[in-house]
């Protein structure tokens, strides 16, 4: 900071109650942030009468959640399926956004405005809008309950704002770099490929990284299109997880044990990535 | 591809020209899988809104007009579907406006310069990363009526004499949800308004911190009408998605008729109910309503472009 430029000032901005006030808010956003997911590990440690103890620290911890999970249900099978689904959806969408990205993003050319505002139209439009459409085309290429059907439905949500956010990127990568590339006649793969790409690195990270977070999080298209539970993403699977024994309360400590599971991975590929993450989601909406 | 190389006499032009082919070339497979996955099944809900289309038997759809609109069955005349507009117009209106002043003073703390910075934006970015169907169970159980921690704080605290029924109670549960969108929602808000923050140029402020301004007439006078661009377009971002809010209303209250949204009610007629042309009828009344306010708003800003560049 800049104390020598107002030495005058120097008291007023260093007022101990504003120093508190804003560690006291800092507390609260912290706590905030961060007690529903550990209340959910603490319930995901409870069973039984242990689940009405609204205790922190499970006085009886138990892995019994953790377990049943995996043999009285596909949860595996659940957590393999939305990997492949997420995979499958980011491969396919950094492969054609990279494509169309130094098409967009360098070379001016007629209908480029309406293809971008195309592009920005698709991401704002309300999902079920497709809904009964992409039943169909699921159903005509017999994809219905299978993972395809996720892969295709996905790429509605991942491919807008990954190709906007590539485009910003390589809009701003050094004009000199291309004349060079051209003036020695490289091709345009040869640019893309071995030139933009290394440069691209970040940017291909973050947009790969937000493409995953938000086919992994998908789930009106994965309860839609998948009817069996072998076929079921983990969010359909946690939002159906009902009592095995028939009783009227919904078996908390299972779908807290799921949650946990689903989400751990997140947290950390978030806490991990955050400068990326976070030059990513702002690339697309504050240049857009 | 070089069959116009020799025919226009400007190397340069015919360069440019060939460039441009390329570019159509290398923009052409998104092109068409967009109009796949996106243009044709947007075009096929238009077309089944017009039909009597069912869910078991698609290809025998008939043609009826407006009939899903304006028929004695039509949408229009649904009073669920006028509840469900009614719903998501509350909620949208009331998660943007509360996401945006939390998220306005979240970026304003992430933006101070302070050793807990990292930390903080990384623990702001928590809810954000919590799939929304687990944050909306993990907000269901900590509400629980009988055994939810909320509920027993707040007894326990004097609070509230008898357990409320957050999500069951007709007069909660609405407020309920906005609330567990805002706690997940806040920290996209507060990283675009930080963006714009970290815009704002530093001399500015410097220069009113020497004249002695006070920090909030600073803020009022300099920093907000910096950031307001910033800030409408992360409103304007919010506000679409929430006119279309589905997991987290179908996750904490299902087919509850005080708090379904537009897509939900879509969904339920489209496959619960089996209607899919009553159904895609509603898709488009709701594919129409986000339409025109995403172009009011790019009228409204061009025009607030133009006055600034005039």
């Amino acid at each position: 900071m800049t104390h020598s430029a107002a030495p005058i000032h120097r008291p007023l901005s260093h007022k101990p109650w504003s120093a508190l006030l804003r560690l006291f808010l800092s507390a609260v956003l912290i706590v905030v942030s961060v007690f529903p997911l550990l209340y959910a590990v603490s319930t995901s440690f409870k069973k039984g009468s242990g689940l009405f103890n609204p205790e922190l620290i499970p006085s009886q911890p138990t892995l019994d959640n953790y377990l049943g999970l995996f043999r009285d249900q596909p949860f595996g099978t659940n957590l393999l399926n939305s990997a492949m689904v997420s995979g499958g959806a980011v491969a396919l969408t950094l492969c054609l956004s990279l494509l169309a990205a130094w098409s967009l993003g360098r070379v001016k050319f007629r209908g480029r405005g309406v293809l971008m505002l195309t592009i920005l139209g698709v991401s704002m439009f309300p999902q079920v809008a497709v809904l009964s459409g992409m039943y169909e085309l699921i159903r005509f290429l017999g994809l219905y309950d299978s993972l395809g059907a996720l892969w295709i439905s996905n790429l509605i949500i991942t491919l807008p704002f990954t190709v906007w956010v590539l485009v910003t990127f390589v809009a701003q990568l050094p004009k000199e770099l291309e004349e060079a590339a051209m003036m020695d006649g490289v091709g345009v793969f040869t640019l893309i490929f071995r030139i933009f790409l290394p440069l691209l690195w970040p940017a291909l990270v973050a947009t790969g990284l937000l493409a995953f977070i938000a086919s992994w999080n998908e789930f009106l298209f994965a309860l839609t299109f998948t009817l069996s539970t072998e076929q079921r993403t983990v969010p359909v699977a946690i939002a159906l997880i009902s009592g095995s024994s028939g009783g009227f309360e919904l078996p908390w400590g299972s779908i807290m044990a799921a949650s946990v599971i689903v989400t751990l991975p997140l947290v950390l590929l978030v806490v991990y990535f955050q400068r990326l993450i976070v030059s990513g989601l702002t690339a697309g909406a504050v240049k857009g | 591809m070089s069959s116009t190389q020799h025919s226009s006499p400007p190397p340069r032009a015919s360069l440019s020209a060939r460039r441009v082919r390329t570019a159509w070339w290398l923009v052409a497979p998104l092109m068409v899988v967009l109009a796949m996955v996106a243009g044709w099944p947007l075009g096929r809900t238009l077309w089944f809104g017009l039909t009597d289309a069912h869910l078991s038997r698609l290809a025998e759809a008939h043609f009826i007009g407006l009939d899903n609109f304006i028929g004695e069955q039509g949408v229009l005349f649904d009073p669920a579907w006028w509840q469900s507009v009614l719903n998501t117009t509350v909620f949208a209106l009331l998660s943007v406006s509360l996401e945006t002043v939390l998220g306005l003073g979240v970026a304003l703390m992430l933006n101070h310069p302070s050793r807990m910075r990292t930390l903080l934006r990384a623990t702001v970015l928590v809810p954000w990363a919590i799939p929304t169907v687990v944050s909306a169970k993990m907000w269901s159980w900590m509400l629980h009526d009988q055994f939810g921690i909320v509920n027993h704080v707040l007894l326990s605290m004097g609070l509230i004499d008898s357990p409320l029924a957050w999500t069951a109670d007709p007069s909660l549960s609405l407020f309920t949800i906005v609330l567990v969108d805002v706690w997940k929602t806040t920290p996209f808000m507060a990283l675009l308004i930080l963006a714009a923050l970290q815009m704002v140029p530093q001399d500015c402020l410097e220069a009113a911190k020497v004249d002695g301004v006070p920090p909030w007439r600073v803020f009022r006078r300099i920093t907000l009408p910096l950031i307001m661009p910033g800030v409408a377009v992360a409103m304007i971002f919010r506000m679409l998605d929430a006119l279309r809010v589905f997991d987290v209303i179908y996750v904490m209250t299902s087919n509850s008729r005080d708090t379904k949204s537009m897509s939900i009610y879509v969904r339920e007629q489209l496959i619960d109910f089996q209607m899919v042309g009553r159904g895609s009828a509603a898709a488009t009344l709701l594919f129409l309503m986000i339409a025109l306010a995403t172009i009011t708003h790019l009228a409204l800003t061009r025009s607030q472009r133009e006055e600034a560049s005039a």
